[in-house]
């Protein structure tokens, strides 16, 4: 469903030329979902980026559903894949009721049945009725993650990509989004990129992880690998053992 | 625990609201000795709020009440602002989560450590830089020199979190209150940072309150764990063993955390129960 062939994401030029992702190749195929984790800086959300097309690659290919991705992306090709950020008190304009957040895609992709839609849409992400006419302040973060997933499912995506979709939330309402999103890609055989610096989250969600560092794809694991510790690479070791909480054993502590 | 530096008998944090009274930290009680104390719950559970009472931070129209809020000999109640002023920093200091907006832009990070050093102990600019370089070199910059002259956008979030526990050593606090100092970081730079705050709370016996959302890292990292729901501790534990706790609250939190290595198709939601609302008994008598 999606393939990346040694892509390579730039900015700037000259002297001061920043390769955020360098030569990163993988293949997710339809149904599976893809977790990719790193620090910040590492380039794993860069790659989420240039896959949904909100920046240009520099070098390679990118393919959704067998069709090349061109850095300027047809509005059609844009129904395909369907991005949910991280923070859903900034990704939800905050002067636009749910209703209005939702209808937006619908009227530029000039689909049918806005109405029904709609209705299905929240329904499919738990909201009731009640919410539909509410702004973003009147919701829970939670609830607005769930606007934010509905307004990325409106248009029937194969692909959803998920940037960190439940790191600004809590516990107990991480869980009721990682089943939604579980559900979801059941029911609608979706495929998923999910990029999160929790291991244990991207294990949940994710068959397949990348480990990536400085901009370059480091390893490729399992869930299963990465829950009994078989990752080969030192910077996959470190972050493994940071998951697990506090341990100073091992940490370099001069800077 | 030997030395009692805190004692919290029955704190209250109140906001006066529309609908009437908003009470954002319920009889919170609990003492603190030279130990690392925890306090974990979510959003809204009156964690953060009962540090910035225990700082005197609570801004009107909220209002603070207490039995007993003392730290040595002082009585926390009886102070105003300039009492406060002349006791943060010196006798009780807090680490925030992001350095970013703790640490002021314009003004080089080793003229803000020394400025501290300056208004608690009237020294000369010449001694405090001196006690400022010594600070950043034990919070472990291999470069103390450099890093002085350096402004907040300059250093990274991991050698901004050292410089912000430099500053509120300097001036030799019992008590250090961390709210979320990791949170903001990448997780090899949170364990730097912890184990940083955690050789310089220990060679100093200091008292330690880390508060925080994350289980894992409250449990690993601290002596004894304070859980918070609704603006009361529903539950005190030994730190190491907070799998065998037993509020439900508590429970259903770790339940509801995915776990490597043991993939569940469903995470068991929080049920959350009415009755965890309902008003604990207050301490009574002497601190619990």
């Amino acid at each position: 469903m999606i393939r990346i062939e040694n892509v390579s994401v730039t900015y700037g030029s000259g002297a001061s030329l920043v390769r955020a992702a360098r030569d990163v190749s993988l293949h997710i195929p339809p149904g599976e979902a893809l977790g990719l984790v790193g620090e910040s800086g590492s380039g794993k959300s860069t790659v989420m980026r240039a896959v949904a097309g909100l920046i240009p690659h520099a070098e390679g290919r990118i393919f959704i559903n067998g069709q090349e991705m061109p850095n300027t992306r047809p509005r059609a090709t844009r129904k395909i894949a369907q991005m949910v950020f991280q923070d859903p008190y900034g990704s939800l304009h905050p002067s636009q009721t749910v209703d209005q957040t939702l209808a937006a895609p619908i009227a530029i992709h000039n689909l049918d049945r806005a109405e029904h839609r709609i209705i299905t849409a929240l329904t499919e992400v738990g909201l009731g009725r009640e919410h539909r006419f509410r702004y973003p302040h009147q919701l829970s973060g939670g609830q607005r993650q769930r606007v934010a997933i509905a307004r990325a499912l409106i248009l029937e995506p194969k692909v959803l990509l998920l940037d960190e979709p439940t790191s600004a939330l809590d516990v107990s309402v991480q869980a009721e989004i990682l089943n939604l999103l579980t559900r979801l890609r059941r029911d609608h055989g979706l495929t998923m990129l999910m990029v999160s610096h929790d291991l244990a989250v991207i294990a949940h969600i994710c068959d397949r992880i990348g480990v990536m560092s400085r901009g370059e794809l480091l390893e490729m694991t399992t869930a299963t690998d990465l829950a009994e510790g078989r990752v080969t690479h030192p910077y996959s070791q470190q972050l493994l053992r940071a998951n697990r909480g506090f341990d100073p054993s091992g940490v370099e502590i001069d800077a | 625990m030997t030395e009692t530096l805190l004692t919290v008998r029955n704190l209250r944090v109140v906001y006066p609201g529309d609908d009437g009274d908003f009470r954002a930290v319920r009889n919170v009680s609990f003492t603190l000795g030279r130990e690392r104390l925890g306090i974990v719950g979510e959003s809204g559970s009156g964690k953060s709020t009962t540090g910035r009472a225990i700082m005197g931070l609570i801004a009107r129209p909220g209002r603070v009440e207490a039995d007993e809020l003392r730290l040595g000999d002082t009585n926390l109640s009886d102070l105003n602002e300039a009492g406060f002023r002349r006791l943060r920093g010196k006798r009780i200091a807090m680490v925030l989560q992001d350095p970013k907006f703790s640490l002021d832009p314009v003004m080089s990070v080793g003229k803000q450590i020394a400025e501290t050093h300056r208004h608690h102990f009237r020294s000369s600019k010449a001694e405090a830089r001196h006690a400022a370089l010594e600070m950043l070199h034990s919070v472990h910059i291999r470069d103390p020199e450099r890093v002085y002259d350096q402004y907040p956008h300059q250093v990274s979030g991991g050698m901004g979190q050292r410089i912000m526990i430099a500053m509120m050593l300097i001036a030799g606090p019992d008590i250090l209150i961390a709210d979320e100092p990791t949170s903001a970081l990448d997780v090899s730079v949170q364990q730097q940072v912890l184990a940083i705050m955690d050789e310089m709370v220990r060679s100093r016996g200091m008292g330690l309150i880390l508060i925080s959302h994350n289980l894992h890292l409250v449990s690993s990292f601290c002596d004894r764990i304070l859980v918070m729901y609704a603006g009361q501790i529903v539950e005190v534990c030994e730190a190491g063993k907070l799998h065998e706790a037993q509020h439900p609250y508590t429970r259903g939190l770790l339940a509801a955390l995915p776990e490597l290595g043991h993939r569940r198709d469903e995470l068991p939601q929080l049920q959350r129960d009415p009755s965890w609302m309902i008003d604990l008994p207050a301490a009574v008598g002497a601190s619990a």
